[in-house]
């Protein structure tokens, strides 16, 4: 209960200067319009219509918070207004992708530990690949694919993992060296070969380190999936919500669909820390 | 270094009269005990270590020389710096000597440790946090491919040994560290390795937990007859525990003095106000301060 007060100060904070900020930034709108009419305004009508526009610059908190029950719950799940039906196709590509990203991310710190050409080769690679951007990226993988009939989900998956692998590499990378020199040596005493040395030593000790990343890479996924979506001309998915969305200056249906990806990212990291939580509370790790 | 020559089991004239004037005649049939066994377990034949480091070589190990034998509990004392644990790394085949022989069970050091010749305790207890207790013993016999009903059955013995019986499905950060350190000398004990090999062990501990577990170490010896390295800096731990002490001193790391304890097998603590126990920790203390009157 004591950390609810903090928590619910800063999100008032928020809604207020949220909604101080609709008021500023859609009364241009409802000025030219009272001016247009030849009618003055109130600050009380002002006040009044910058939060009930149809396309406002900034929807008011109650705009987006409609919107996103609409699409939530005032939909037929199959319905293509339905956010939940948009959300399901972005999360299967998001999860498809997070998987692969998370596999290619722990294989190449594997082999980066173990081979020293991976070690002083991979490294600057997965660095330079996520220096590019990834909406420069994005088309390309999309182009490509789909000159080999590849289309649909797999492409998105694609992106995602383009750009969840990288977090993953890099905590395991730390992970899989986090052994000190005396627990590499007691292996040593023992006789152990590599592959012990890997399955008893360092991926355990990697766990902690390998489900930071994840909670990085998922949201990582997320983003990817979505940028999966806007150059493909994707009618189904958040990412195409947000492009039809801006297609048709349908704002309200901009923040209700990015809010709905936030809830989703939110969601998923908030499953993997689950997991988190269990999983080394099952190692003896987490008192 | 012409004071004090670096020397093996071979005991000065001098240090004869000392044994006479320090041990009384109950010490006697230790001494034939360990002059009856036969080909020494450890012996290091001008054996010495120079580490390559930025700064320029280090000679970590210089002539050393010495034989260890079987159930003999050998101390190495000296300052940081004397080779002391490098000397031990060396016998577990951790650090590869420059030069010189060293045999452990008749074989080289690293045929010794793939034939698992010995176990080693490390100064930290180093249990791994995601295994229980009786997980962390079993982590050596795994890896050595003993069978699950032995593995248990090794478990149990151990524990017992250090006394920990009961604590098996422990985690480690649930223990104190005494009870840690006793755990992994009970893994370092659990695939019934002949050669106990200790760097520090007790380093880390306060003394009443020190002197506990220095008398534990003791009835564990004599239970299990093991032959015992034991690296220290602590002048009565190493007169306490050992039938052989070997002092070192530094740059170059070397052995000045190696000092054959009179004192009986069976060793209470109060040993250590008696005056035998006294007079070998004055000459445990000249030697190291000789060791040291080289540099200054």
């Amino acid at each position: 209960m004591k950390s609810l007060l903090p928590i619910l100060t800063v999100l008032l904070a928020i809604v207020a200067l949220w909604y101080g900020a609709a008021v500023w930034l859609n009364s241009a709108w409802t000025y030219d319009q009272a001016e247009r009419a030849g009618t003055t305004v109130t600050f009380a009508e002002l006040v009044g219509d910058t939060m009930a526009q149809d396309r406002p610059v900034l929807p008011a908190p109650h705009q987006v918070l409609k919107g996103l029950w609409d699409g939530v719950a005032g939909q037929a799940v199959t319905s293509k207004r339905s956010l939940v039906y948009h959300g399901w196709f972005t999360l299967s590509a998001t999860l498809v992708g997070f998987v692969i990203g998370t596999g290619l991310g722990i294989l190449l710190a594997v082999g980066i530990i173990h081979n020293r050409a991976m070690d002083l080769s991979v490294m600057p690679w997965a660095i330079a690949s996520q220096t590019v951007p990834i909406l420069a990226i994005a088309p390309m993988v999309i182009v490509v694919l789909a000159s080999q009939g590849i289309t649909g989900l797999l492409p998105k998956a694609i992106i995602s993992a383009y750009l969840s692998f990288f977090p993953v590499v890099v905590g395991m990378v730390k992970g899989l060296r986090s052994p000190d020199q005396m627990q590499l040596d007691l292996l040593t005493t023992y006789n152990a070969s590599r592959p012990e040395t890997f399955w008893k030593l360092r991926l355990p000790a990697s766990m902690p380190y390998l489900f930071a990343s994840l909670k990085v890479s998922v949201a990582a996924s997320l983003v990817g999936a979505i940028v999966g979506e806007l150059p493909s001309g994707a009618t189904v998915g958040l990412g195409a919500r947000l492009l039809s969305g801006s297609y048709y200056g349908q704002t309200v249906q901009i923040w209700a669909a990015l809010f709905a990806a936030a809830i989703l990212a939110a969601g998923l990291v908030i499953v993997i820390g689950g997991i988190e939580r269990a999983t080394l509370r099952r190692m003896g790790m987490a008192q | 270094m012409t004071y004090l020559q670096p020397s093996n089991l071979a005991v000065g004239p001098e240090q004869h009269s000392m044994d006479r004037a320090v041990g009384g005649p109950e010490t006697g049939d230790g001494m034939r005990d360990m002059a009856a066994t036969a080909a020494p377990v450890i012996e290091a034949r001008g054996l010495d270590l120079t580490f390559d480091t930025a700064d320029g070589a280090v000679h970590a190990l210089k002539d050393v020389n010495l034989s260890v034998a079987k159930g003999e509990f050998v101390s190495f004392i000296g300052p940081s710096g004397c080779g002391k644990t490098t000397f031990l790394r060396c016998i577990a085949a951790l650090e590869t000597p420059t030069s010189g022989t060293l045999t452990v069970n008749g074989m080289s050091a690293d045929e010794a440790r793939q034939k698992r010749a010995y176990g080693y305790v490390f100064q930290a207890a180093g249990l791994y946090p995601w295994r229980t207790i009786s997980g962390n013993i079993r982590l050596p016999l795994e890896i050595m491919g003993f069978d699950k009903a032995e593995q248990f059955a090794r478990v149990e013995k151990v524990l017992d040994l250090v006394e920990l019986k009961g604590f098996g499905n422990k985690f480690p950060w649930q223990l104190s560290g005494g009870m840690q350190q006793r755990a992994s000398i009970a893994r370092a004990l659990a695939f019934d390795a002949d050669i106990l090999l200790m760097d520090e062990p007790f380093g880390a501990l306060d003394e009443i937990v020190r002197d506990r577990l220095n008398e534990e170490l003791l009835k564990l010896w004599a239970r299990t007859g093991k032959t015992i390295a034991f690296v220290t800096h602590s002048i009565p731990e190493a007169v306490y525990l050992s039938t052989k002490i070997v002092v070192m001193s530094p740059r170059p790391g070397r052995i000045t003095d190696v000092i054959d304890s009179p004192l009986p097998r069976e060793r209470p603590l109060d040993i250590r106000d008696s005056a035998a126990f006294i007079e070998i920790a004055h000459r445990v203390r000249e030697g190291l301060r000789h060791g040291h009157g080289d540099e200054v």
